[in-house]
């Protein structure tokens, strides 16, 4: 009899619902039905397509920001650690700019600063690619991208830094050429240490995501803004924003957690 | 051909654009710049307070306590800053002055210093809780058992062993999050209160120096992140007395 009860009592806790986490997921029910029943949501079905249009605005500048700032990391990174000093300076001063100054002063700087320098030269005004400088997302584009160069670059500076010196030694000695050793050894570990970091800047780019809407790009949370002009509803909007962003911040943390999974881990 | 590149950006000289008196703009930058200073300050020790309150909270509260400061954390940390600042910058005033009138007081005028500390403040506060609670684990619990074998009570136990000892763990990661509230304030500029960047965007707006200003801000924001970083090298030197040197990777 004794033996059954101090079984069931250390047991693993198997049940992960315990009795106050109903009380607060009930409590977390409620206040959503409260929401949904006493705030304003008759706007939602006009601005429903917008909305989706904005949402895959946003997602695709975050890919597309990370794809060009990843590209422009693994050089900085690496100029950091064996580039000469020519290199290795300006690599550093750029990092610690970018790292150094709000994104949102970045942003303006780039679009109201160039916008306002680039039609002073007739030869700019001229060529094809004015039609584009004139609009406002290449400047968010190219912000968000610089952006995330220098803070992943500074990731990634340590993450080449923390390869062992005897692994691209062994490669060397292998007779691998310099741009193998990089290629197959000094990237795929540097990569695979840098990982859950990688995966902290991604979501800080994603919540940076909202700055663009201050340069006229319409993502997301210009939609609600624009709601919020509309039709005087302030919070409804916003709190769906939140949402919306704790949605994409889950979404990205299982791809991310994903991919670590993929890497084997030899736990000694 | 150089003097036509270089034309449009010594439109006006840029010494008188950013002179302190009223012909130039830089008392202007100045004040945005003490604005955005307090704000950072206000809100880092906000930030502080919160922290300390819900790492403890998350260490030693109740399983109710744990999983509210666990919803806390985990909002906070997934949705974009910028949504926040502006829920909260709106909902604060509101909030206070709906509870002031049902208690049947005046409503008060919350000023945009106040409201944007409590916006950046409880962000702040999410992830200064993970920090801090981070710290607290590294400390080895030996130390904090024997305090508390001791017989010190819970405050004494705080201020004289469990404080103390984690500072070194979380000196780097609480400089991080200085440096982060000081751009954050940055955002209240979207809320039109008038920090650095909304300043310098006003100066930029009426002078058309749009380049000139931008640069001078930053330049403001990075001097002080630098000078920030000087002064956090020596609190780690002085938290981390007594412990070994960090061994220096290559």
């Amino acid at each position: 009899m004794t033996y059954s009860t101090t079984t069931s009592a250390n047991s693993r806790p198997v049940a992960r619902l315990e009795a106050h986490r109903i009380v607060l997921i009930a409590i977390g029910i409620a206040l959503a039905a409260t929401a949904a029943a006493l705030m304003r949501w008759d706007w939602l079905p006009n601005y429903y397509a917008l909305a989706i249009e904005g949402l895959w605005r946003t997602v695709l500048i975050l890919i597309v920001t990370c794809a060009i700032g990843f590209a422009l990391a693994v050089p900085l990174g690496m100029a950091q650690v064996t580039g000469p000093i020519w290199l290795s300076l300006p690599a550093k001063a750029f990092c610690t700019v970018i790292r150094g100054t709000p994104l949102l002063l970045q942003l303006w700087l780039l679009y109201y600063g160039l916008g306002a320098l680039f039609p002073h030269y007739p030869w700019i005004r001229e060529s094809n690619l004015w039609p584009l400088f004139r609009q406002a997302w290449p400047y968010a584009i190219l912000a968000l991208s610089l952006s995330c160069a220098g803070y992943e670059g500074e990731v990634m500076r340590g993450a080449f830094a923390g390869v062992p010196l005897g692994q691209l030694e062994a490669a060397r000695a292998f007779g691998m050429s310099r741009w193998k050793v990089f290629r197959r050894v000094w990237l795929p570990q540097a990569i695979h240490k840098a990982l859950p970091t990688l995966a902290g800047e991604t979501v800080l780019q994603l919540k940076s995501m909202p700055l663009v809407a201050t340069i006229t790009v319409v993502d997301l949370y210009a939609v609600a803004l624009r709601v919020r002009q509309d039709t005087y509803v302030i919070y409804e909007p916003l709190l769906l924003l939140a949402v919306a962003y704790m949605t994409l911040t889950g979404v990205l943390v299982w791809i991310f957690n994903h991919l670590e999974a993929r890497i084997p881990v030899r736990v000694g | 051909m150089t003097e036509s590149l270089l034309l449009p950006l010594a439109q006006t000289g840029v010494f008188e654009l950013l002179a302190p008196t009223p012909p130039g703009w830089g008392g202007n930058l100045l004040r945005g710049f003490i604005n955005s200073m307090g704000i950072g300050m206000g809100a880092f020790a906000l930030g502080l307070l919160i922290g300390t309150g819900g790492a403890y909270g998350k260490l030693y509260g109740g399983a109710v306590l744990r999983d509210l400061l666990k919803v806390y954390t985990t909002l906070i940390r997934a949705v974009p800053e910028l949504v926040l600042v502006l829920l909260i910058f709106f909902a604060v005033p509101d909030v206070i002055n709906r509870t002031l009138d049902t208690l049947g007081y005046r409503p008060i005028d919350v000023s945009g210093l106040v409201a944007g500390i409590a916006a950046l403040g409880l962000v702040q506060g999410a992830y200064a809780t993970e920090v801090l609670r981070g710290a607290i684990l590294a400390v080895p619990q030996g130390q904090i058992e024997a305090g508390r074998a001791f017989g010190m009570t819970p405050t004494m136990l705080m201020r004289r062993i469990t404080l103390p000892a984690m500072l070194p763990f979380a000196i780097p990661g609480l400089a991080n999050l200085w440096l982060v509230a000081t751009k954050n304030t940055a955002l209240l500029a979207v809320v039109g209160f008038n920090e650095l960047t909304l300043e310098t965007r006003q100066a930029a707006g009426a002078t058309k120096a749009y380049f000139t200003f931008f640069m001078a801000a930053g330049v403001l924001y990075l001097l002080l992140t630098l000078i920030s970083n000087i002064f956090i090298g020596r609190v780690e030197h002085w938290a981390r007395r007594g412990l070994p040197p960090i061994a220096e990777s290559r």
